[in-house]
């Protein structure tokens, strides 16, 4: 499409910006560097609004349906087979527009906040420079139209973040966090890496429209009912790839029990948290489901589906359990991140898909893009509070009300909207996604349900502790307010968290690309509901945390073992520690270590010695003494002769 | 062909004169005494050659133009063993090859 | 001259100034940097002359082809020529001698016959490289594979000797191997009263009988496997490069294990497909096993020259796993895995021997944070270990994908599941690679080693020339593939058609 033709720019700029900051990360200072970032995402980031609004409200609907539109960068970038092929093209439609304006406005919101966080840091370019890397491919990884394409940018998008990190790789911490994230991710992707093969051969393309089209689900959904293609476990070998996909995204969505290095990549710097780990990069998974959505909807009347409704139900509920008993505030924020991302998860999981069925996939990326806004101010509010008070833990905090009157107002919003509470944002996607879970399946809505509950109590649990509480004396370092790139990044995007809810979503983003209506009942006792477990929430948490209380302590104490558990994560840390270094390095990886220096290498030279050992025991044959060689030569002649003679005879 | 002695007898000799220079080559340990059991077995071929060329095939003389061959190798082969006795001795003050075992493993 | 035989007689003229001309290091390395850059030229010029032939429409099998004969009584021809694949490799194999010198600029002692050893051992993989002729090709074999005992026996560290021999006699050995299945297709590879040849594009046209094909098949994959790591005939690797010095570790480990790959593809299976169809599924369970089982040692491992010999194991195991699927793809791949762990092996043996020519140390757990040290080494290390586990934007990537692709293209579960379990190695590699960067790389800076001169220009530039080669082949892998395709069509048609 002509009108298009200019969208590689979107991300050709940052990897630009990554490629230029790099070669000349020793000459260019800080801020130049950050100035020229921040100035390259500025252009994205008008590029993206161009773009998307360009795509929503003037090209891309065709006859009361959203078209896709494909820009073809290289076709046959790599070619396996006639039909499967890497090709670089790039697919605007309804949710790749909408990320592109998630992606870089959290991307330039964190570069201008970086320019204040990241003041003084010897490694201020470097982390200009990571920054872009990641943009261009968390844009590359929303625009991809190609399942192998985004498994490279879903490769890139996560060695961004092992770089960004371990950005402090000096700290071991921060090293093995790095580590852990990027293995723990790479073990998921090895599974997707496998769903896509099979993909590819089952459905003779790596395009996501061959993929998603009609056409081929007909074709696939036929060899299934006529039995085939081989099926296990009751469910088709096809069903089987997209769970595999799936589990690729559980991978870098942190879902359970895939999410632990969530809470160690915390180890980051700030705004990398707020950037990758909250908004763009552990949603891809999402973003990903709802890439193939008609596969997952249609095959096996949506069997891989109810997978994804039931881990992310599951991970909404585990990761609220641990976010009540964290005490480092980036952690809670990592577990409600984790338990939000389950919330989306499980709206794709429960909807369908035309028209108005296709409620939960709109509420799910509306949520998505409610979320990245809340939750990315969130860890922003957190790394302004942290650079104040130099400390993660909510124990030094306390009373900041006084000192930070921008981060306090700022923080209570974004609590309100990630609590539910109308009218902002998080209230709006929170309640279609519940009214999607309710008309689907009572038990997976009654979880969503309770889980908004406890996220409302361990927000504000958060917010007081934080902003209230206790009067800690903070002695001669008295916390300041954040510098202006900070505040502007802040309220900019309080700004956006309290407006986005009123963008009428589901005109814009649907399962089925139609546009349809919807609107929130005030009067329904869903809604009601909604609202009161949020407000009872919200209620138990000022009991609990306004004032200094020994309440937290006597329930803590009520709960017993539940709350050690919930506390340590439920170990899962632990066993994955005993799986990987007990039974895979020592019980794997040493024997067979092992085996190779001593019984392979060792039976080569075992060779080598034999050999040696024989020459040894023969050599002394050759005593040196002439007499002996006579002897021998003359036995054999005489030998040779007796045979002759014998044998002529 | 020479009257009265048969091919027989003449090669009986040579073999008896062969194995007295094999026997003397293995038995003695003298280098002086070895080289000249060596030149007894040489000799021997030598008259080997020469006898059955003579009952054999008396018109053509290669056999003994070969032992005549034999005779001057034989004299160039004791002057170089000679030698290299020599220097032996020079270097070791022996001419025992139970001394000299220089050439072991 | 023609342009082919050229390649092996530049080198001859090199090492003829290097021994009648050159007293010091200076001049030696002068010497053979200038001669190493009109063998680029020369490749260069190859390529151009390749892609303008190719293009004007020329789709015969071999290029440039030249047939002399050598020894009439045995019928052993010198017959040259190129195709896609052997272009490509001679590319390699220029560019990482030219790293090589690179990285070797302050050789001692003997420099003179460094470069000497260097420039022999290269021309034999040249010679090997264009050799059409069986005869001809084992010729070059053997002198590629005799400078490498010297090489290491004299530069070497450690246990060099030890090494050396192992090497040396392991890869003989294999070479005995390779020459009965060599006399074994010259003998039986033409029924029906032909004369005997031991030229492959004759040879191909003939049918060698079935039962012999059983027989020899095994030897001379088995041979070539040999330098090619293939499990369990691997482990000269380890020992060998552990002790061989930098530029010959790189040259080994780029281009001579290469050969076992490409003799396989261009030999083995060219010539004695129903062999390869019959030995199939025994070969693949090898080479699978050390995929994953190089992978698995490497993460026990601590001696940087260990984790990278492992390493190498299972990425060239991957090779030999695509060259046994026996499709398109496949062999696409493996022959891009091929040059891609080319590059990024030297990368590596450059990186560990300048890394190890400051600190005198190998052992990871005695090094750390060397980031602050060493900044551009240390980098170049994170993005050799990236492009290793096969990071996007990097040539392993590609190639890998071509290869597991390839692999799952299979009708034939077995086959599916075998990549299955190869694909596993990718997570096994993340580990070892990151561990290695996260003790060696990262972390607290050690203080024995502050101070340590940072990178020269001469290793600045080795470093440039690799990986702007693995970040060229894995962000424009058309291009390359146009070479690959174009070869493994003409190789594959025997092994399919049958």
């Amino acid at each position: 499409m002509n009108e298009f033709s200019y969208i590689y720019l979107i991300p050709l700029i940052p990897i630009l910006t990554f490629l230029f900051l790099g070669f000349t990360a020793k000459k260019i200072k800080e801020p130049v560097s950050g100035y020229i970032g921040t100035a390259s995402l500025a252009a994205v980031f008008a590029l993206s609004v161009y773009t998307a609004y360009k795509y929503f409200f003037e090209v891309g609907m065709v006859n009361g349906k959203y078209e896709p539109v494909l820009v073809m960068i290289k076709k046959g970038w790599v070619n396996f087979t006639d039909k499967l092929a890497i090709d670089l093209g790039i697919l605007l439609d309804p949710i790749s527009a909408m990320m592109l304006i998630v992606v870089s406005t959290i991307s330039l919101m964190v570069h201008i906040y970086s320019l204040g966080y990241m003041h003084s840091d010897t490694g201020f370019s470097r982390f200009y420079a990571y920054l872009s890397l990641f943009t261009f491919s968390m844009l590359g990884l929303v625009l991809s139209s190609n399942l192998f394409l985004i498994y490279i940018f879903w490769e890139l998008v996560g060695v961004s973040s092992f770089l960004l990190i371990g950005f402090y790789f000096e700290k071991p911490s921060a090293v093995a966090a790095s580590k852990k994230a990027f293995i723990v991710t790479r073990f998921a992707d090895m599974f997707f890496l496998i769903g896509i093969l099979m993909v590819g051969y089952f459905g003779q393309s790596f395009d996501f429209e061959t993929l998603n089209s009609e056409s081929t689900i007909h074709m696939i959904t036929g060899w299934i009912a006529n039995h085939q293609i081989f099926s296990f476990m009751g469910l088709s070998i096809f069903t089987w790839a997209l769970i595999l996909i799936y589990i690729g995204g559980m991978g870098k969505s942190a879902m359970f029990p895939l999410h632990i290095w969530l809470p160690d990549a915390m180890e980051g710097p700030t705004p990398v948290s707020a950037l990758i780990h909250a908004a763009t990069m552990v949603v891809a998974g999402v973003y990903l489901v709802a890439r193939l959505f008609p596969l997952f909807y249609h095959i096996d009347n949506g069997a891989a589906l109810g997978v994804v409704a039931v881990v992310g139900a599951f991970s909404a509920l585990f990761a609220a359990i641990i976010a009540f008993t964290q005490e480092d505030i980036k952690r809670v924020l990592a577990f409600s991140t984790m338990s939000q991302i389950g919330y989306m998860m499980m709206a794709l999981g429960v909807s369908g898909y035309e028209g108005h069925e296709g409620l939960g996939y709109m509420a799910g990326m509306f949520h998505l893009f409610t979320h990245a806004m809340f939750k990315a101010l969130l860890f922003l509010t957190a790394g302004a509070i942290i650079h104040a008070v130099h400390s993660n833990f909510m124990k030094d905090m306390g009373g900041l009300h006084k000192y930070m009157p921008i981060s306090r107002w700022v923080f209570l919003i974004a609590a309100l909207a990630i609590s539910g509470i109308p009218p902002f944002a998080g209230f709006f996607s929170k309640d279609e996604i519940l009214t999607a879970a309710f008309e689907y399946n009572k038990f997976i809505w009654f979880i969503g349900f309770l889980v908004a509950g406890m996220t409302a109590f361990y927000m504000f649990r958060l917010y007081f502790r934080i902003f209230h509480n206790k009067d800690t004396d903070y002695g001669d370092h008295k916390p300041h307010e954040a510098p202006f790139t900070m505040a502007f990044a802040l309220v900019f995007l309080g700004i956006m968290t309290i407006i986005a809810g009123f963008i009428p979503f589901s005109e814009l983003v649907s399962a089925d690309r139609m546009p349809f209506h919807s609107e929130i009942h005030w009067t329904s006792p869903l809604v009601i509901g909604s609202i009161l477990i949020a407000a009872s929430g919200i209620g138990i948490a000022y009991l609990m945390y306004y004032k200094e209380t020994d309440y937290p302590q006597k329930f803590a104490s009520g709960m017993g073992a539940g709350y050690k558990w919930a506390k340590n994560k439920f170990y899962m840390d632990e066993l994955y520690i005993f799986v990987t270094h007990k039974i895979i390095f020592d019980k794997i990886s040493k024997p067979i270590a092992w085996f190779d220096r001593n019984v392979i290498d060792g039976f080569m030279n075992l060779l080598g010695v034999t050999t040696e050992k024989a020459a040894e025991k023969i050599k002394f044959i050759q005593t040196g003494r002439m007499q002996d060689y006579a002897m021998y030569f003359v036995s054999g002649v005489i030998a040779i002769v007796m045979l002759i003679v014998y044998f002529r005879n | 062909m020479i009257e009265g002695v048969t091919l027989f007898e003449i090669m009986s000799l040579t073999t008896i004169l062969f194995f007295i220079g094999i026997y003397g080559f293995l038995t003695r340990t003298n280098l002086i005494a070895m080289l000249m059991s060596l030149e007894l077995m040489v000799n021997a071929e030598a008259i080997n050659f020469v006898a059955i060329n003579k009952y054999l095939s008396p018109t053509v003389m290669q056999g003994q133009i070969f032992s005549l061959f034999i005779i001057a190798l034989a004299a160039a082969e004791t002057a170089l063993a000679l030698a290299i006795i020599l220097h032996l001795y020079r270097l070791t003050k022996t001419v025992d090859v139970k001394e000299v075992k220089e050439l072991k493993y | 001259m023609d342009i082919l035989t050229l390649f092996v007689v530049v080198p001859v003229i090199i090492t003829l100034v290097l021994v009648l001309f050159t007293k010091t290091l200076e001049q030696a390395r002068m010497v053979t940097l200038i001669g190493m850059l009109v063998q680029l030229g020369m490749s260069i010029n190859l390529i151009y002359k390749y892609l303008e032939t190719r293009n004007s429409g020329d789709h015969s099998i071999m290029l440039f082809q030249k047939n002399i004969p050598w020894f009439s009584e045995f019928n052993a021809h010198y017959h040259i020529g190129v195709d896609g694949v052997s272009v490509l490799m001679i590319l390699l194999t220029t560019l990482i001698v030219i790293a090589g010198t690179f990285v070797s600029w302050k050789i001692t002692p003997l420099s003179k016959e460094f470069f000497i050893s260097l420039i022999v051992l290269a021309t034999g993989v040249y010679g090997f490289f264009i050799s059409l002729d069986l005869f001809t090709m084992f010729v070059f074999y053997e002198i590629a594979v005799i400078p490498m005992y010297l090489l290491i026996g004299i530069w070497g560290s450690g246990p060099r000797e030890y090494a050396a021999m192992k090497l040396t006699l392991m890869l003989m050995g294999a070479s005995a191997l390779l020459l009965v299945a060599l006399l074994g297709i010259y003998f039986t590879g033409s029924a029906g009263g032909q004369t005997p040849t031991f030229d492959i594009l004759e040879l191909s046209q003939r049918e060698m009988p079935f039962e012999w094909q059983k027989i020899f098949y095994p030897l001379a994959f088995i041979g070539f496997g040999t330098i090619g790591a293939l499990f369990p005939f691997h482990t000269w690797s380890p020992d060998g490069h552990a002790s061989a010095p930098t530029a010959v570790s790189m040259l080994h480990a780029g281009v001579l294990m290469k050969l076992g790959g490409y003799g396989i593809f261009r030999f083995a299976m060219f010539l004695m497909p129903e062999g390869a169809l019959f030995w199939q599924d025994f070969f693949l369970i090898l080479a699978v096993t050390g995929v994953t089982y190089g992978a698995l040692s490497a993460i026990q491992q601590t001696d940087l020259k260990y984790i990278n010999a492992y390493s190498s194991v299972s990425h060239l195991g991957l090779v030999l796993f695509a060259l046994l699927m026996i499709n398109k793809t496949a062999w696409n791949g493996a022959m891009l895995q091929s040059l891609s762990h080319g590059f990024i092996t030297a990368l590596f043996f450059a990186l560990i021997g300048m890394i190890y020519g400051r600190t005198h140390v190998r052992d990871i757990t005695k090094m750390q944070g060397m980031m602050r040290i060493v900044p551009l080494l240390s980098v170049a290390y994170v993005v050799a270990a990236l492009a290793n586990l096969g990071l996007p934007g990097f040539s392993g990537f590609v190639a890998e994908m071509n290869i597991f692709v390839g692999g799952f293209l299979n009708n034939d579960l077995y086959k599916q599941a075998l990549t299955v379990f190869a694909v596993t190695s990718i997570v096994v590699t993340a580990v070892y690679m990151l561990r290695l960067t996260g003790r060696m790389v990262f972390g607290p800076t050690t203080k024995v080693y502050t101070g340590l001169p940072k990178a020269f220009w001469y290793e600045k530039v080795a470093i440039g020339i690799l990986v702007g080669f693995i970040t060229l082949i894995g962000t424009l892998p058309f291009w390359w593939l146009q070479f690959i395709e174009d070869s493994v069509n003409n190789f594959i048609q025997p092994l399919v058609s049958k």
